[in-house]
């Protein structure tokens, strides 16, 4: 089933919680819906479905309008953050409620909830009640309940939110391959960019109630939209520079800007991301100075390891904030920078974003 | 059984460390509280009566007028109960989740049957409905007593005892995860359902909570009984009241004989509705 989102508005108060979003989430696909909180992504999934009514604007499901439907006439499956099991309830009748309400016969419940519980791998567990299970099983029993009555659309708010970290990747890709299985239409809501990355076949970034960018994982890592995007995938070292004749200087160092034809120079914004730098110790005695041309000198500040990625901080010479170098951790020992040591830095990508686009010719 | 494990160590301390402050000192004031204001009264209580011996206690406790004062007490108390934690959480819901102009108003005057007088309130309600009263005008006629009747009992026990069911009800439905009553619905749950199956089991254990307090209230209410009730023996006499005119004839031993009576009665409901509430909190957990 495909969702299509058009033009919907909707404001909580003063607020602006969604402002004119339109959205198609074709038959199938894994869509994630990533930004920052307040940016309007689980008013938007909430307004999917049915939780929540829109000001203005129609959601569709497969081109039929469903937006004065009812959400339990919506065939919607819904995880919730904090799972919101029925704690009074065994994990069997948690599964079985939306069955039990349809008033299906016992054989047909019992021989589902199974099916479910085998799925989730949770095989033996359906008596337990939720307060017995771990974070991770209750998630499951959530998704299993949500699945129990088929539904069309798989909607997830934040799934694996409230998860420690290693429950949390086993848990997504594990949705992935449940996903490959069933092919259900399902979107999630997340603020986590690796999980967004990582799981998803589109990603739509939202903020401040509009989309900011929608596109393949890698369309929206490799080409960002906007500088809120740029800036919301995080990582990204941000400097004041300016562009001029197809040229954009970060402390005085030139970086081709075709974009950017004009002879009038203009105050941009410079996005380097850590791990697009090249370092290189600086040849001793003057050649800072030779190297000008290409590259930027700074000073090592310090280096931080986590895990395969060793982060440089570096004090660019010429003053200004603090540069961040992402190396391969073994690269970096090879390279064995000391605090106090002169490098030169060498962008291999940048990004530069104009504050003001439409003033742009 | 693992049998390998290393002897534990000799037990030194008895209480076992903390570095929460004031157990010692908290615990020793509660005893004596306890002790002070509810043991040693009881224990008064009891030994009064005793004095009677056994004959003298069936005598006190176990007449006909008395055997009808205890009727007319459980009943009319249970009844109070029934409605006020109905009734309770009826209101206790509304408060919490009805927005609506006022709703601060009204939730500062459900506890004000607490600051009246219980007397003021028997006074009014009996002024309300005798024959020629505002309501009564209406109510009498169509055959309804609600003044020197059994009705009238239970009006001012519900009256006393609403308080208790709403304060008790109110702070579990300001709790409860509207998550799942969400969840429910998008599985298909109509509002019934949804109340029933979802939202019931959750704040259960505090309606009956607030029914054990309710009675526990209505059981010892005497000052708005006494001015609606008539007291009249067989009919509209409570227990309490029952005592009050055993003091009166001086009989201290016989009014206590009887106030034990009640108090065996009272304790055991308490303890059977208690029973029940543990029972609904563990599986609603």
């Amino acid at each position: 089933m495909s969702i299509r989102v058009d033009g919907v508005s909707k404001s909580f108060g003063a607020f602006k919680a969604l402002d004119n979003v339109s959205l198609d989430v074709p038959q199938g696909t894994l869509l994630a819906l990533l930004g920052p909180s307040g940016s309007g992504k689980t008013t938007l999934l909430r307004i999917i479905a049915g939780l929540e009514w829109p000001d203005s604007g129609r959601i569709e499901e497969d081109g039929t309008d469903i937006t004065d439907r009812h959400a339990r006439q919506r065939d919607v499956g819904f995880v919730f953050q904090h799972y919101a099991l029925f704690r009074h309830m065994s994990v069997f009748e948690n599964i079985a409620f939306g069955m039990r309400v349809r008033k299906a016969p016992q054989a047909e419940v019992k021989a589902r909830v199974d099916e479910l519980l085998h799925l989730v791998r949770l095989d033996n567990l359906g008596s337990r009640k939720p307060a017995q299970l771990s974070g991770g099983q209750r998630q499951r029993v959530a998704l299993a309940r949500a699945l129990a009555i088929r539904p069309r659309i798989l909607l997830l708010d934040e799934p694996f939110g409230a998860l420690d970290a290693k429950v949390r990747v086993e848990l997504r890709q594990w949705l992935r391959r449940l996903h490959d299985e069933i092919g259900m239409t399902t979107v999630f809501v997340t603020h986590d960019q690796e999980e967004a990355f990582e799981l998803a076949d589109d990603v739509v970034v939202m903020n401040e109630g509009h989309v900011e960018q929608r596109g393949k994982p890698d369309e929206v890592f490799d080409k960002p939209a906007s500088p809120f995007v740029m800036d919301f995938l995080g990582n990204v070292n941000v400097y004041h520079g300016r562009v001029e004749n197809g040229l954009a200087f970060w402390h005085g160092v030139p970086i081709h800007y075709p974009d950017y034809p004009h002879a009038q120079a203009r105050e941009a914004r410079v996005y380097l991301r850590p791990h697009e730098l090249d370092i290189a110790r600086a040849p001793s005695g003057s050649a800072s100075e030779a190297h000008a041309g290409t590259s930027l000198a700074a000073t090592v500040l310090r280096q931080t390891r986590t895990g395969p990625i060793t982060r440089i901080t570096c004090q660019p010479r010429q003053g200004g904030s603090d540069l961040h170098v992402d190396l391969p951790s073994a690269a970096a020992r090879e390279l064995g920078l000391q605090p106090g040591e002169s490098v030169s830095i060498t962008p291999r990508h940048v990004r530069v974003f104009l504050p003001d686009p439409e003033y742009v010719i | 059984m693992n049998t390998n494990q290393p002897p534990s160590p000799p037990n030194r301390r008895v209480r076992t460390r903390t570095v929460l402050p004031g157990f010692g000192l908290s615990a020793a004031i509660t005893s004596l509280m306890i002790v002070g204001l509810v043991l040693i009264p009881l224990a008064v209580l009891i030994l009064r009566a005793a004095s009677l011996g056994p004959a003298g206690f069936l005598a006190a406790a176990w007449t006909p007028r008395a055997r009808a004062a205890y009727a007319v007490s459980l009943g009319a108390s249970l009844a109070a109960a029934i409605i006020s934690s109905l009734l309770g959480l009826l209101v206790a819901w509304v408060l919490v989740r009805l927005e609506f102009p006022g709703r601060r108003i009204l939730d500062a005057l459900v506890d004000v049957p607490l600051a009246l007088p219980t007397a003021v309130a028997g006074l009014v309600y009996s002024t309300l409905y005798v024959e020629k009263g505002w309501l009564g005008q209406i109510l009498v006629p169509m055959g309804i007593r609600g003044a020197y009747s059994r009705l009238g009992i239970v009006l001012v026990l519900v009256f006393v005892s609403l308080p208790f069911a709403i304060r008790v009800v109110q702070p579990v439905i300001e709790s409860l995860d509207k998550d799942t009553e969400e969840a429910a619905r998008l599985l298909g749950a109509s509002k019934s359902q949804t109340f029933l199956r979802v939202v019931l089991p959750g704040i259960l254990p505090a309606v009956v909570t607030g029914f054990a307090l309710a009675l526990a209230r209505a059981l010892g209410e005497y000052g708005s009984v006494v001015f609606i009730s008539g007291n009249m023996p067989f009919k509209t006499e409570i227990a309490p009241v029952l005592i009050v005119s055993r003091l009166e004839e001086f009989a201290y031993a016989e009014a206590t004989a009887i106030a034990v009576v009640l108090l065996g009665m009272s304790l055991s409901m308490l303890i059977v509705v208690n029973v029940l509430q543990q029972r609904l909190a563990r599986n609603a957990q």
